[in-house]
């Protein structure tokens, strides 16, 4: 599935729910069903800081695909970092450095992109396609 | 309603002060909107939204300069406004008001230049724990400067300061104690003329951060005797970009300026300059004429409500929201001091606040979330940081009870 077939699939999931409860409470499911990052990559350096939630981002290289495990602690910001890493992981470098990711402004949750300094999910969209620029240069 | 006559009683007409703030009548996210986040800055009555448009509309130009008539009625009007705040803080001087960009900008102006002259090394400089950053991070830099020391007062659990240890701290390497009045985080109302007294046993300067104290008790620089008190307009429900520190003149004087420039002179040569008498020589370039009218016109407006008013209807305020709080299985309060000003600060077990605030917003309720920059306060009392509801005298006991009901929600679709 290319990565604006997974955006569409997500735009229709959130089309099903009528009010901003169900947005949420789909999104808090999104964040606890998230596969843990391996707590031996919860360090210092993985570690995206947001001036409230925090977020660690661990990316890896798999025969020309970049795959991301990433976790926060606030739950809302992990239903957020949920569904970018089920748009971006698996692909290469190229689609991920392309990805526009307008989705998140079609299920109506752009407000968590505003650059409040509240979460560190602009930050780790960032971090996602730096490590993607560096996999495509570097030929890691 | 009948609660709301109830509290009306001490004063507070609370329907006729509401419809003076245009911003409470509108929506978010389809909710009436509940503004309790008025720590953080305050909503603006009619009266001043008036003034400002009026100064543009009607009145601007330079000030301090000009002969032609725009320019000297706006210079009158200007420093009328200083004279409205000097009466407002009982200060002895109207000179003693110097306008700033707000309590950063005081607190950074006074650091800079009283540790320029008078802060050497080896010296050291009060802070307490619950400062808020912007009366940290300017004595920081000072004593990197200077090689000063920053002593800090501690707290008990209930976030009042240890007044042993900071008796304890004073001695006569101390320059110079700055400690908030109110703090934003936990709300505690510190005892600043024991403060000031215990300092000045030692004929070492106090300055006082005000920036949540103003907004709602009365303030009296001669009875309190400090020696500096810094607030914003902005939390005082006027404009932002404009903030007060008020000085005694026995510093002021003795202090270089801070910024140089224009209007700060008497003589300039390229040899030497001669700079103004105070308050000019604090007041380089052109200031926010429209926002120091705005300010005036802010206090012009809670003294018609009094502020002994204000305190008692938000006390009630807080205590009903404070009660009510409790009662919510696994809520913890932060900051319970005996003295408190309408500000709670609280945690739930297993939530991140970020997430409490971000529900809560969905429901138009307004809260300020995370370590409201008093990182060192969030570490001492091991937390991430809190949700912070403050209240202001516009607020009211059924938005406490709207936002109590949206609370209880978020939990159970949090947890």
């Amino acid at each position: 599935m290319s990565i604006e077939e997974t955006e569409q699939e997500i735009i229709e999931e959130f089309e099903m729910f009528d009010d901003w409860m169900q947005k949420y409470e789909h999104l808090i499911d999104l964040g606890r069903s998230l596969p843990l990052i391996d707590e031996k990559n919860k360090t210092e350096d993985k570690l995206i800081k947001g001036c409230q939630a925090q977020v660690w981002l661990q990316s890896e290289l798999k025969n020309g695909s970049v795959f991301y495990t990433a976790d926060s602690d606030a739950i809302i910001t992990k239903g957020m970092v949920a569904l970018m890493v089920r748009v971006l992981s698996g692909h290469t470098p190229e689609e991920i450095i392309n990805a526009k990711l307008d989705f998140v402004e079609k299920i109506g949750l752009i407000k968590h992109l505003s650059p409040t300094r509240s979460n560190g999910l602009v930050s780790m969209i960032k971090q996602m396609k730096l490590d993607a620029v560096a996999y495509k240069q570097f030929k890691v | 309603m009948t609660e709301l006559k109830t509290i009306s009683k001490i004063g507070i007409d609370i329907e006729k002060i509401r419809a003076d703030f245009p911003i409470l009548s509108r929506k978010v996210n389809g909710r009436s909107l509940i503004y309790f986040d008025n720590g953080a800055t305050s909503q603006k009555p009619q009266a001043v939204i008036d003034a400002l448009n009026n100064y543009y509309v009607h009145d601007n130009a330079n000030i301090h300069r000009g002969v032609h008539t725009l320019s000297q009625e706006i210079t009158v009007a200007y420093e009328n406004s200083r004279a409205v705040i000097q009466k407002h803080l009982n200060a002895d001087h109207s000179h003693e008001i110097i306008f700033t960009k707000g309590t950063t900008d005081s607190i950074n102006l006074t650091a800079s230049s009283f540790g320029k002259k008078f802060i050497s090394k080896g010296d050291e400089i009060i802070i307490s724990v619950m400062e808020h950053h912007s009366n940290i991070l300017p004595w920081q830099v000072v004593c990197e400067e200077k090689g000063a020391i920053l002593k800090v007062i501690p707290i008990n659990d209930a976030g009042e300061l240890m007044m042993d240890e900071y008796k304890k701290l004073l001695s006569n390497k101390t320059k110079i104690v700055a400690v908030a009045h109110i703090s934003n985080t936990l709300g505690t109302i510190n005892p600043i003329k024991e403060i000031i007294e215990a300092a000045h046993a030692l004929n070492i300067p106090v300055l006082i951060d005000g920036a949540q104290a103003v907004p709602h008790i009365k303030v009296d620089m001669q009875a309190l005797d400090c020696d500096f008190y810094c607030f914003s307009g902005h939390k005082l429900f006027g404009p932002t970009g404009v903030g007060i520190l008020y000085g005694k003149e026995k510093w002021l004087n003795e202090m270089p300026p801070y910024q140089t420039g224009g209007g700060t002179i008497k003589t300039v040569t390229f040899e030497k300059t001669e700079y103004a008498d105070l308050p000019l020589k604090f007041e380089a370039g052109t200031p926010d004429i429209s926002g120091g009218i705005g300010l005036a016109a802010a206090i012009d407006y809670i003294n018609k409500i009094g502020l002994d008013n204000i305190a008692a209807y938000e006390h009630k305020l807080l205590l009903h929201a404070a009660g009510e709080l409790e009662k919510i299985e696994g809520l913890k309060i932060i900051g319970t001091a005996k003295e408190k000003a309408s500000v709670i600060s609280f945690i739930v077990d297993g939530l991140h606040p970020f997430d409490i605030g971000t529900i809560l917003d969905q429901f138009g309720i307004a809260v300020r979330t995370g370590h409201h920059c008093t990182q060192p306060l969030a570490e001492r009392y091991c937390i991430k940081g809190t949700v912070r509801a403050s209240f202001a005298f516009y607020n009211t006991k059924h938005e406490i009870d709207e936002f109590i009901t949206a609370l209880k929600k978020t939990i159970t679709m949090l947890k």
